[in-house]
Formats: C-alpha cells, sequence, structure tokens
C-alpha cells in the first residue's frame, strides 16, 4: 500500500543548526497522526520542508507515488498536499466567502482567468458558503474576516485548507490559541474531517493528541525519537522524560 | 456588512453597475456641454485617470508598490510619438500599438518584479523608472531630448482632426476612459482579480493554496503596463507631442499620491484623485507655485495619519457610519 | 594614464566617502527598524543650509559649522522620531513611504520659505580649496579633507560597533530586535540614539557636500542624491556599515568611471547596475542571504 505521504532521510541545516536530521516519515491513507515534541524540536521546520516553503539538503518527499522533494508548494497544493498555520494565515479584508471562493476557484483551475466574471461561477461560490454553513461560519460568511472572534477565524484557517479538497491535510497547532469556549466548534470540525484524508497535526495540548490520533511520532532536537500507537508512546519512558509536565496545557 | 437573505447573491452582485458609477461617466459627457472651455483640462485628468487606474490594478488590488511606473507610461507615450514620426499616423491603431509595446515592457519587468520583495523590490522599481527617464534623456537623436518631440497625427477615423478646443481630443479621451475602466472592471470582479486581491491581502498564503502567483503578477505587471502605456499614448496623440515629463520620477510620485488620495482598490480612486490633484495645482499654481509641495506634502501626511483609504474610503467609512446610526436609532 | 586613472579613483573615493556619511544613518534606520525613510535626504539638507548660514550670514569658520550642522540635525531628527516616526514602525511599507515623501515635500516648500529658491554656496577656507600634491599627483585639497574626514568617520563607527557596550547592543538589535529585547535590551532607547546620530551625520555630510555638489537647492531631498543614499542602502545591506562603505566607494568610483569614460549614458548605467546588483543579492552585497 502506498503511504498518502512518506520522507525518507530528509534532513536539513540552517548554518550550525541540524533542524532535521534523517527523518523517515510514513503517513497512510486515512491517517490520523499526531506529531509531538519540545518546543524547537523543528515540527513546524518539517511541515514547511513538506509543503516546500524550504528546501531539505537531502533525502526525499513522496506525495503518494510522486516525489515531490523540489516540487513548488503550489504545485503541491494542487496534488492534494495543504497546510494549516500554527498563527492564523488569513486575508483580513475579505469575507470568509470571498476566501473560501477563491480557494475553490484555484482548486478547480479556473483562478486564473482575468476576464471571466465572477458571476458566471456561481455554483463555485455556493460550494464555499457550503462549506462555511457545515463549519458553523454561515452566519459570518459575508463579515470582514479581520472582525472575527479569533476562535471562528480559526475555523475559517482550517476552511480554507478543506475548500482545497486535500487528500493530505497538516494541521499546525489547530488549537493553539482558541480560547476553551470556542474550541468545541473546532474539534467537532476535526472530528468530522472526511476519513479518507491522511491528517498529520503537530499540538501541544495532549488532551487533544489522545483524542484524535491513532498514531504518535515523537520528534526531538530535528530527529525521530520514537513512534508508535498512543498507549505505547504515553508509556514510553524517554518520551516523559523528554516531555517532563506536558500533560497539561503547553 | 452582513447579507443576511442571500449572501452568495449579494457577494456575485457587487461585479454590478453601481448608481454612483453610472453617474460618474453621465458627468463626464455632461461636463463636455458644460466646461466648453475646459476641455483641455478634463482630457488630462481623464487621461490621467486612466494611468492612475492603471496603478491601481498593481497597488490598489495587488499591494504591488511601484516607484517606477511612469516608465510604462513614457514609454507608451514616446511609443505614440515615435510611431506617427516614422509615418504611420492613424491614431486609434497607433494608440494600441503603443499599450502593446508598453505592456511587453511590463511582462519582461515582470520577470524581474516577481523575485523580489519589500525595500529591493522598492528601488528595483524605482531604478527601473529612472532608468527608463535617463534612457529618453541620452537617446535625445530619437527622442528629442529634452525639445521633445513634435508630431502630427491623421483625423481620428478618417474624420475628426484634433482640434484646438480640445473638443475631440476630450472625446477621444473619454472614450478610451471608459474602455479602459470597464476592461479593468472585468478583470477585478474574476476569479483573477480575486486572487490578486489575496495576493494583496496575504501574499504568502496564496502558494498554499495553490496559486501560481509568479505567472499571475507578471500578466497583472504587463496589463498594467499597458493601460498606462495607453493613457501616455493619449497624452501624447491630444497634445501632438512628447517630452521628458512623460518619463521620470515627478511622474511616478504624482500619480501615486493621486491614488492614495482617492483610496485605492476602489476602481474610481485614481480619478477623484486625479481630479482633485489637477485642478487643485491649477488653483495653487496661480496663487502659490512654490507653495504647492508644502500643501501637497501636508496633504499625504495628513491623509496617512488620519484617512489612509483615501478620500472613497472616507466616504465609504462615512456612510457606514450613518448606516449604524440608523441601525441603532429606530 | 596611471594618474588619471589614480585621479578617478582619488575623486571617486571622495564621493564615496560622502556618499557613506550621509547615507549610514538610513541604513541603520531601515535595517533596525524596518522604517523606510524617504525624507532622510532633507536631514542632508538642513545640515548643508546650516552651513551656509553659519558661514555666510553668520561669518563663522566652516569648520565650526560642521559640528553645528551634525548636533542642530541630531536635535531636529529627536523632535521628529518623536512626534511623528513612531507611530509607523509597525505600518506598512506604502504608509511609511507616502509618509516620508510628503515630509520630504514639506521640507522642500521649507527649505524655498527659509533660505530662498536660489542657489547657495557655504564659504570656504583657502586652506581646502585648491590642489595638494599626493604621491607626486595634484590632487584636489578638498577631496583629501573630504577622504580623511571620512576615513575617521568610518574608522569610529566601525570601533563604535565593535568595541563599544552600545555598539554592541546596536549591532544585536540589528540583527535580531526580538532577541534583543528578551535580552534586556531598551530596543527603542537604542534606537532613537541610533536615529539620532545617523541624522546628525546626514546632517554633517550635508555641510560637507554643499560646496562639492554644486550649491544647495530647495528640490535636494527629492533629487537624485536620495536615489543614491538608496542605492548605497540597499546595495549595501540594510543595516550593514561595511556594506553601505562598500556600496557608496562603489557607487562614488564608479559614478566618476562612467562620467568620463560613458558619459551620455552615466545615470542609466548607474541604475542599470544597482537593478542587476539588487536580483544578484536581493538583501544588499553584505546583506542577509
Amino acid at each position: 500500500m502506498i503511504a498518502a505521504l512518506a520522507t525518507q532521510g530528509l534532513s536539513k541545516k540552517f548554518g550550525a543548526l541540524q533542524v532535521a536530521r534523517e527523518i523517515d516519515f510514513t503517513l497512510p491513507v486515512g491517517a490520523r497522526h499526531a506529531l509531538i515534541g519540545p518546543n524547537g524540536a523543528g515540527k513546524t521546520t518539517f511541515i514547511n520542508l513538506l509543503t516546500g516553503a524550504i528546501e531539505p539538503d537531502s533525502g526525499r518527499v513522496t506525495l503518494g507515488e510522486t516525489d515531490i522533494t523540489y516540487a513548488a508548494t503550489h504545485r503541491r497544493v494542487r496534488m492534494g498536499l495543504v497546510r494549516t498555520f500554527q498563527i492564523n494565515s488569513l486575508f483580513p479584508d475579505f469575507t470568509p466567502l470571498e476566501a473560501v471562493t477563491m480557494t475553490i476557484c484555484e482548486r478547480e483551475g479556473i483562478a486564473g482567468r482575468w476576464l471571466s466574471s465572477l458571476t458566471g461561477h456561481r455554483a463555485l461560490a455556493e460550494e464555499a458558503y457550503a462549506l462555511l454553513e457545515k463549519l458553523g461560519l454561515g452566519d459570518e460568511a459575508t463579515r470582514m474576516t479581520r472582525y472575527l472572534p479569533y476562535g471562528r477565524q480559526r475555523l475559517l484557517e482550517i476552511g480554507i485548507a478543506l475548500a482545497a479538497k486535500p487528500r493530505v491535510l497538516l494541521l499546525d497547532e489547530p488549537a493553539a490559541g482558541v480560547p476553551e469556549r470556542e474550541s468545541h466548534e473546532l474539534l467537532e470540525a476535526i472530528s468530522a474531517l472526511p476519513a479518507d484524508i491522511a491528517i498529520m497535526f503537530i499540538e501541544h495540548d495532549m488532551e487533544l493528541v489522545f483524542r484524535f490520533a491513532n498514531r504518535i511520532t515523537v520528534l526531538v532536537a530535528g530527529q525521530v525519537l520514537c513512534e508508535g500507537a498512543p498507549a505505547e508512546i504515553a508509556a514510553d519512558a524517554r518520551v516523559r522524560e523528554v516531555y517532563l509536565g506536558s500533560r497539561d496545557h503547553g | 456588512m452582513t447579507n443576511t437573505t442571500d449572501p452568495v447573491g449579494g457577494f456575485l452582485r457587487r461585479s454590478q453597475w453601481r448608481p454612483t458609477e453610472i453617474m460618474v461617466w453621465v458627468l463626464v459627457i455632461a461636463a463636455f456641454f458644460v466646461f466648453p472651455d475646459r476641455l483641455v483640462l478634463g482630457s488630462r485628468v481623464l487621461i490621467i485617470a486612466i494611468y492612475a487606474l492603471s496603478l491601481d490594478l498593481l497597488l490598489g488590488y495587488g499591494g504591488l508598490i511601484s516607484l517606477g511606473h511612469a516608465a510604462y507610461f513614457g514609454t507608451g507615450a514616446y511609443a505614440a510619438g515615435l510611431i506617427a514620426n516614422y509615418g504611420w499616423t492613424e491614431p486609434i491603431s497607433g494608440l494600441i500599438g503603443a499599450a502593446v509595446i508598453a505592456g511587453v515592457l511590463g511582462y519582461l519587468a515582470g520577470f524581474i518584479i516577481v523575485r523580489l520583495n519589500g525595500v529591493a523590490l522598492l528601488m528595483v522599481t524605482l531604478g527601473f523608472g529612472l532608468l527608463i527617464s535617463e534612457l529618453a534623456n541620452s537617446l535625445n537623436d530619437i527622442t528629442g531630448g529634452s525639445d521633445g518631440l513634435n508630431m502630427t497625427f491623421a483625423p481620428i477615423l478618417g474624420h475628426f482632426d484634433f482640434d484646438l478646443a480640445g473638443q475631440t481630443a476630450y472625446i477621444y479621451s473619454a472614450a478610451f476612459a471608459l474602455l479602459a475602466f470597464v476592461f479593468v472592471r472585468r478583470i477585478v470582479n474574476s476569479p483573477f482579480g480575486l486572487s490578486l486581491q489575496g495576493y494583496r491581502e496575504n501574499p504568502k498564503r496564496m502558494a498554499q493554496i495553490g496559486a501560481p502567483m509568479a505567472a499571475r503578477l507578471r500578466l497583472v505587471n504587463a496589463l498594467a503596463a499597458a493601460l498606462a502605456g495607453l493613457a501616455g499614448g493619449l497624452l501624447t496623440q491630444t497634445n501632438q507631442f512628447v517630452g521628458l515629463d512623460s518619463v521620470g520620477f515627478e511622474r511616478s510620485a504624482d500619480t501615486l499620491i493621486m491614488l492614495i488620495l482617492g483610496g485605492g482598490g476602489r476602481l474610481y480612486g485614481g480619478l477623484v484623485g486625479a481630479l482633485v490633484f489637477l485642478v487643485g495645482r491649477d488653483v495653487f499654481s496661480e496663487a502659490n507655485p512654490q507653495y504647492w509641495y508644502f500643501w501637497l506634502g501636508l496633504l499625504l501626511v495628513l491623509i496617512v495619519l488620519f484617512m489612509p483609504q483615501g478620500i472613497l474610503g472616507g466616504i465609504d467609512a462615512l456612510l457606514a457610519r450613518i448606516k449604524r446610526m440608523r441601525k441603532a436609532a429606530p | 594614464m596611471a594618474e588619471q586613472l589614480f585621479t578617478l579613483v582619488f575623486n571617486g573615493l571622495a564621493y564615496g566617502i560622502l556618499l557613506f556619511i550621509m547615507a549610514i544613518g538610513l541604513s541603520v534606520t531601515m535595517g533596525m527598524m524596518n522604517f523606510t525613510n524617504l525624507a532622510h535626504g532633507a536631514f542632508a539638507m538642513i545640515g548643508g543650509y546650516l552651513a551656509y548660514t553659519v558661514t555666510i550670514q553668520l561669518g563663522w569658520p566652516f569648520l565650526v559649522s560642521l559640528p553645528i550642522a551634525f548636533f542642530g540635525v541630531g536635535a531636529i531628527s529627536v523632535f521628529f522620531e518623536a512626534a511623528l516616526y513612531r507611530r509607523f514602525y509597525r505600518s506598512p511599507q506604502l504608509s511609511q513611504v507616502l509618509l516620508t515623501i510628503g515630509l520630504a515635500l514639506m521640507s522642500v516648500a521649507g527649505a524655498t520659505y527659509i533660505w530662498g529658491p536660489q542657489l547657495r554656496l557655504v564659504r570656504m577656507p583657502d586652506y581646502l580649496s585648491g590642489q595638494t600634491s599626493l604621491f607626486g599627483v595634484e590632487v584636489g585639497t578638498y577631496r583629501l579633507f573630504l577622504i580623511i574626514v571620512g576615513a575617521i568617520i568610518a574608522l569610529g563607527l566601525v570601533i563604535g560597533l565593535e568595541r563599544t557596550r552600545f555598539g554592541a547592543m546596536v549591532r544585536a538589535t540589528v540583527d535580531n530586535r526580538r532577541m534583543a529585547q528578551s535580552l534586556g535590551i531598551n530596543v527603542n532607547r537604542v534606537f532613537r540614539l541610533t536615529f539620532a546620530l545617523g541624522s546628525g551625520l546626514a546632517g554633517l555630510g550635508g555641510a560637507l557636500a554643499a560646496n562639492f555638489i554644486g550649491g544647495m537647492l530647495p528640490n535636494f531631498p527629492m533629487g537624485y542624491l536620495l536615489v543614491y543614499f538608496l542605492i548605497v542602502v540597499t546595495v549595501g545591506g540594510l543595516g550593514s556599515t561595511m556594506g553601505a562603505l562598500l556600496a557608496a566607494v562603489l557607487l562614488g568610483v564608479g559614478d566618476a568611471a562612467v562620467k568620463f569614460y560613458a558619459p551620455h549614458f552615466a545615470s542609466f548605467a548607474i541604475y542599470a547596475l544597482m537593478v542587476v546588483l539588487l536580483m544578484w543579492r536581493p538583501n544588499g552585497l553584505l546583506g542577509r542571504r
């Protein structure tokens, strides 16, 4: 069975700092895979290597059967590899409807058309609205993003990623910064994600990790420390050593 | 603004012509009859409005600052002049030719621009504008240098000569202005236009939703350049003259100021800004020419401090506030 | 031939060092606070005009006008930083560009009002005019003076940056502002002092440059010198003193060279070279990669 996403021997150095060291990683189809590790372990760097924001020094990244090690970021997205950001990376003066419609236009490959009016693509806008409704953002669909509360913005962050119809979804700390009372909808949205999408998420909140993950990888100082089912990882002494006291909110 | 009844419809409807917009063009036509002795100024306002519109496409919608946009205006201006001087005096085709030449230049420059950010981008656009300006100066056997070039044009559509009162020029400029606005309107309300504004809002995120921005930016640069070249060519044709003031930093800076004054990203900001700027400068030049710069500078500082969205933005904000007050008071 | 070359390089070096003195403040401002200040030329201009006022209207010696220009402009800059610039450090680049262009325009009008639209020349002492013999070649005395003064200032800056505590704080803040702050460095205070110092140097440079560029005119802040400052800063690399010096000297010598060998295309060549250099190294020759 070909993995949805895989890396072999992925390495990267920034000057003298080795931020990724021979990382072998496999994400099967339909995975719910958590990536955990202390601060500075290189988790976000790893995502950046996967999405093409930075180039590795050595190693390979494959999406399904395709080698994407040096492919441009937007090409990877077209092939179904989508990420969200730890800190919301949204479009402040757009409404959610505009942002999601734009993403759908990209997905459909018509975003380059400069002489065709948006009114001719009503179906795409309606798909966008339907997605927003499903996420509970229907009422705010035409409010400017900058005026939405942070939790709603976080939902939009995921919504934009979903609009791209990913086959592999990389969530960078999806619950980060979301206040307790707003995280409910977010968690619902995450659990409702389609089963055939392969998902890898970085999280510090161990409650979330054990709730959603069926497999965990522990990354320390750019290297994979261990990998396995949640119960194994929880029992692993090395992990506990590295992670003293992190069962509370990180 | 929440449209609770039909959000999708509301979203799509914004690309329709609004009454205020139609009013603008009615006024443009009316001005022909109401101000028969100010038609020369009127043409200039319309031409500069096209130029400002082209900058709006880059800056207001795309978020790309260019301190050298006059390079394209000047290229179009000189191209139109040279085409006529080398024998092709038919104005409309000459004008299209000038726009195409400017557009090609813009497309080529796009390869440089997409690789740069921040200060480097600012400097390269500035340098590019200065480069073209210096080129116009140095190649003075072709461009006429500081003396400029004079030329004559055949009558438009075989009939209409450029008359001294500026009537033909006004109608000619107004027609192209309308075409330019319809064209840009279409672009900004297209999927491409949406992605352009997305780039303005968050350049880094666009790649992460699958947008090949490099190619799109080259295209928008080419389109903006062609429009600027069209404006430049219009100026040359209506004046039967082209000189060094068509290129040069002042030309770039003036238009930037006009656009900010009117409000970027609102399609008509350039027109409003051009009108206020050119009329204002006319008024001040009679009174106190050297202090025009003082008031202009002060205006700029005040806009940045208090009204960064320009006149149109200020009007929008005012209308929004009135709407809120109406909602509050039953 | 060798003599011609020597004179060319010598003149270029003098011009370059002058550009360095005027532009270094801009480099640090833009490198440290990411603040695009297109009004920097106004500071140099005020320095030049102060030199005129001091030497012509007050009749004092030229060398006295130099510290007056330095401290005077420095003081004025402190006022502007506190009253206006401070609010825009986090603003988008366009706002900074527009704000500072507006201020530059106002300074042009202000200069016209205070000193009039005519060309103003500084009164130079006799001992700085004419020619001096250097290694058997006749060189301009004033240029030699510029090189010496410039070298002293450049050396002072480098030593100050490398050896003093304040210099270390400056370097840290330029390198990584957030990190510097978390190390306890009062970033705002460091910036204010550096801004004042840099603006003072611009003023000093303006006073030195006044006659050298042919005299003071009110449109100075919007002229080609502003472009040259920006070239020095961006090609050198924001916040890099050595980079600014290197770029300034290259620009000075390059300017002298093209004006000599291909005067017709001089400016074109300079701008074209700048575009090429920035494409090759968008962060400047010695800037961050």
